[in-house]
């Protein structure tokens, strides 16, 4: 294989393991940059992968080629649903987040394969989904020397939309009014309130944000990974999410850089046979390595993680 | 008798327990299935004759153990989800220890088994420990890449050097070393129930001891609470973490140790980190983290767990349903302060009423 081959194959392959992190990520950023810790965003990303598959499901007949992408869309929505549950638990009932985190997590598998029983006549998992999300290759951008091949190239398209997104999220975040407020019930929820800014509703929007971004990474590792769904088809990426979240140190564009990496370590035991050089190392330290570097970057480079500084804690409003 | 707050840290359990059984009616009615001959089938399931009570208590012994894991490092103000990976590895080094030492006699090779496999359930938490407590190192993220590496390593580990060539799973331990006698098969009709159940006991009130009435306990209380406050009273932080995401190891890596030699009686291959160390921190939330409590929210989640295989044999209800139902027990103990706002209102009483007239 040529070189710009396995180049090409090594960062398509990250792509498309990368992008159900990435969006899960963002979310997880959203909610904790308001103040709401999410350790439920793997409940999140299980129900968006369940809603989507069902839609696909039934729906690729009518709508044919956009079913895939219409179906990130309802899994947004269904995580965006699964969230209120988190958000009424921790900003009005004062729960503890991670509790209610955990409850999303527990609940989200035992209904979605419930729920899937239920359609599927009995069965735990879905059939197979014909139509995927595939691959995409760029027309014009394409046809650049080099670059073309390995960028653009029978590729991830949601990938880089996940991208579009951190872009677009880092600039909701710090750039707008609406931002600047969740962030700051985030850090400060009692100076935040002083100044008239409505807690409660901006930790809402911050965790119903999450939910439909969690959601939609979801339905992504369904449409474009498994394929089906069963009570494998989220296996820990919401808590790998939740990592890179923290990694990228609760922002955008760090949560998206980490949610890379991950892609790439992710991929790395699968492209890894075809890397001449690499061939013959054995596959369990791809496996293993990502998560050794992690641990290594993590001490060395960034220290202590610094959440936001009101983050896991209830604010009760004084009357 | 009770003081109103001990009173309330009752009835809360018991309230969530009792709502979450009527979100898994209402769930079930939804669909057209009958929650009371499920309900039913559930508990009869679970306790109906001794080979179901002794299943049953058998699968606590796992719950209790990893909810206990997940209590000490949580009393400690850190939020170990390495119990899976803390269990995997004990279970691999417990059966590695039995399988390589086979020569020796029974009762070696079981304590040997067990304490190894505390031993590496220990270190696997005491690297997050370590990293947490002179580096700052979030141990969430730690843990979960800890859970990661014991996952694929223990996987290449038993493809590699303990399966027969076209296997993916370990030969079964020596039968002198196994936890599941033929005195216990025999008293319990044949079910899996083995010695390792009255150990994880044991080890629930050694808990309760450890916080309550030593010194070390109060400290990892302390720090959990407030870690400057601890450390202006001279208390050592850093040790104190470590010793706490130790002994959260211990526990987890028993919990292993004890299903590998008393359950399994080996080791498979496996595609994701084992569940069972995140169900044991629903115990843990269940009981709110109370050891004593622990014995009581653990065997309820077993016997939702081994009750729940008897509703998708005995009818056409998915079994998933007692997932919907332990969630739910947990979310009503999370938002506690809606209870506790009814309780004060007076609203519950009258309420606890018409439900009881209600059902009969």
């Amino acid at each position: 294989m040529s070189l710009e081959t396995i180049l090409m194959t090594v960062f398509s392959s990250t792509l498309i393991y990368a992008a159900p992190l990435i969006f899960t990520a963002l979310g997880g950023t959203f909610s904790e940059r308001s103040g709401i810790v999410n350790v439920g965003l793997e409940g999140m990303m299980i129900v968006g992968a369940f809603s989507s598959t069902v839609f696909t499901l039934s729906f690729s007949n009518a709508l044919g080629t956009a079913t895939p992408w219409l179906s990130i869309l309802v899994g947004g929505f269904f995580g965006f649903l699964f969230s209120i549950l988190h958000a009424v638990a921790t900003v009005n009932f004062r729960a503890d987040h991670i509790i209610s985190g955990t409850v999303l997590n527990l609940l989200a598998p035992g209904l979605c394969v419930f729920l899937t029983r239920i359609i599927y006549n009995g069965k735990g998992q879905t059939p197979i989904i014909e139509q995927g999300l595939g691959t995409y290759t760029f027309p014009g951008l394409s046809k650049i020397p080099v670059l073309g091949k390995i960028l653009f190239t029978r590729t991830s398209l949601v990938a880089y939309f996940a991208i579009l997104i951190a872009i677009v999220s880092w600039y909701f975040l710090y750039r707008t009014n609406v931002g600047l407020r969740l962030r700051s019930v985030g850090e400060n929820p009692v100076a935040a309130d002083t100044l008239g800014i409505n807690v409660y509703k901006y930790r809402y929007l911050g965790v119903l944000i999450s939910g439909f971004l969690g959601g939609m990474g979801g339905a992504v590792m369904a449409q474009s990974i498994t394929m089906n769904f069963s009570s494998n088809t989220i296996s820990g990426q919401g808590f790998m999410a939740l990592a890179a979240m923290i990694f990228g140190k609760w922002h955008p564009i760090g949560a998206m850089g980490a949610a890379l990496f991950f892609g790439l370590a992710q991929s790395l035991p699968i492209t890894g046979a075809y890397i001449p050089l690499l061939s013959h190392v054995n596959s369990v330290w791809f496996q293993v390595a990502p998560y050794v570097i992690t641990i290594i970057v993590l001490v060395i480079f960034l220290g202590k993680a610094v959440a936001p500084a009101a983050d896991g804690t209830n604010y009760i409003k004084n009357k | 008798m009770l003081k109103g707050k001990n009173k309330n840290a009752l009835i809360i359990p018991l309230l969530a327990v009792l709502s979450g059984f009527i979100v898994g009616a209402v769930l079930m009615l939804v669909f057209g299935y009958n929650p009371i001959q499920n309900y039913v089938n559930l508990f009869a399931g679970a306790f109906g004759d001794v080979y179901s009570v002794s299943e049953t208590l058998r699968n606590m012994t796992p719950l209790l153990l990893t909810g206990l894991g997940f209590a000490v490092s949580s009393k400690a103000g850190f939020f170990n989800i390495g119990g899976p990976g803390q269990y995997l590895m004990g279970w691999f080094s417990a059966v590695v220890f039995a399988l390589h030492f086979h020569a020796l006699p029974g009762i070696v090779l079981i304590i040997g088994s067990i304490l190894c496999g505390a031993l590496c359930g220990a270190i696997w938490s005491g690297i997050a420990g370590v990293l947490r407590a002179f580096f700052g190192t979030s141990e969430v993220i730690s843990t979960i890449m800890l859970n990661y590496i014991a996952l694929y390593y223990v996987n290449y580990a038993i493809k590699t050097w303990l399966a027969p060539k076209g296997s993916d799973s370990s030969p079964n331990i020596p039968k002198k070393a196994s936890l599941c006698t033929d005195f216990l098969q025999n008293l319990t009709h044949g079910s899996t129930f083995h010695w390792g159940f009255f150990l994880a006991i044991l080890c629930a009130f050694a808990v309760w001891f450890y916080f309550n009435k030593t010194c070390s306990g109060f400290e990892v209380r302390s720090v959990g609470m407030n870690p400057s406050a601890s450390r202006y009273a001279g208390m050592n932080v850093k040790k104190t973490i470590i010793v706490a995401m130790i002994i959260s190891g211990i526990l987890a890596g028993m919990a292993g140790a004890l299903d590998g030699i008393g359950n399994y009686q080996n080791i498979s291959v496996s595609n994701s980190t084992p569940s069972v160390g995140f169900d044991g921190m629903a115990v843990a939330l269940l009981a709110g983290e109370n050891p004593i409590g622990m014995l009581f929210s653990a065997l309820l989640f077993s016997a939702l767990q081994i009750g729940g295989l008897s509703i998708s044999v005995l009818s056409t209800t998915p079994s998933e349903i007692v997932n919907v139902v332990m969630a739910s027990i947990i979310f009503f103990v999370g938002i506690k302060y809606a209870f506790e706002m009814l309780i004060i209102k007076g609203v519950i009483k009258k309420g606890a009423k018409a439900k009881e007239a209600g059902n009969q």
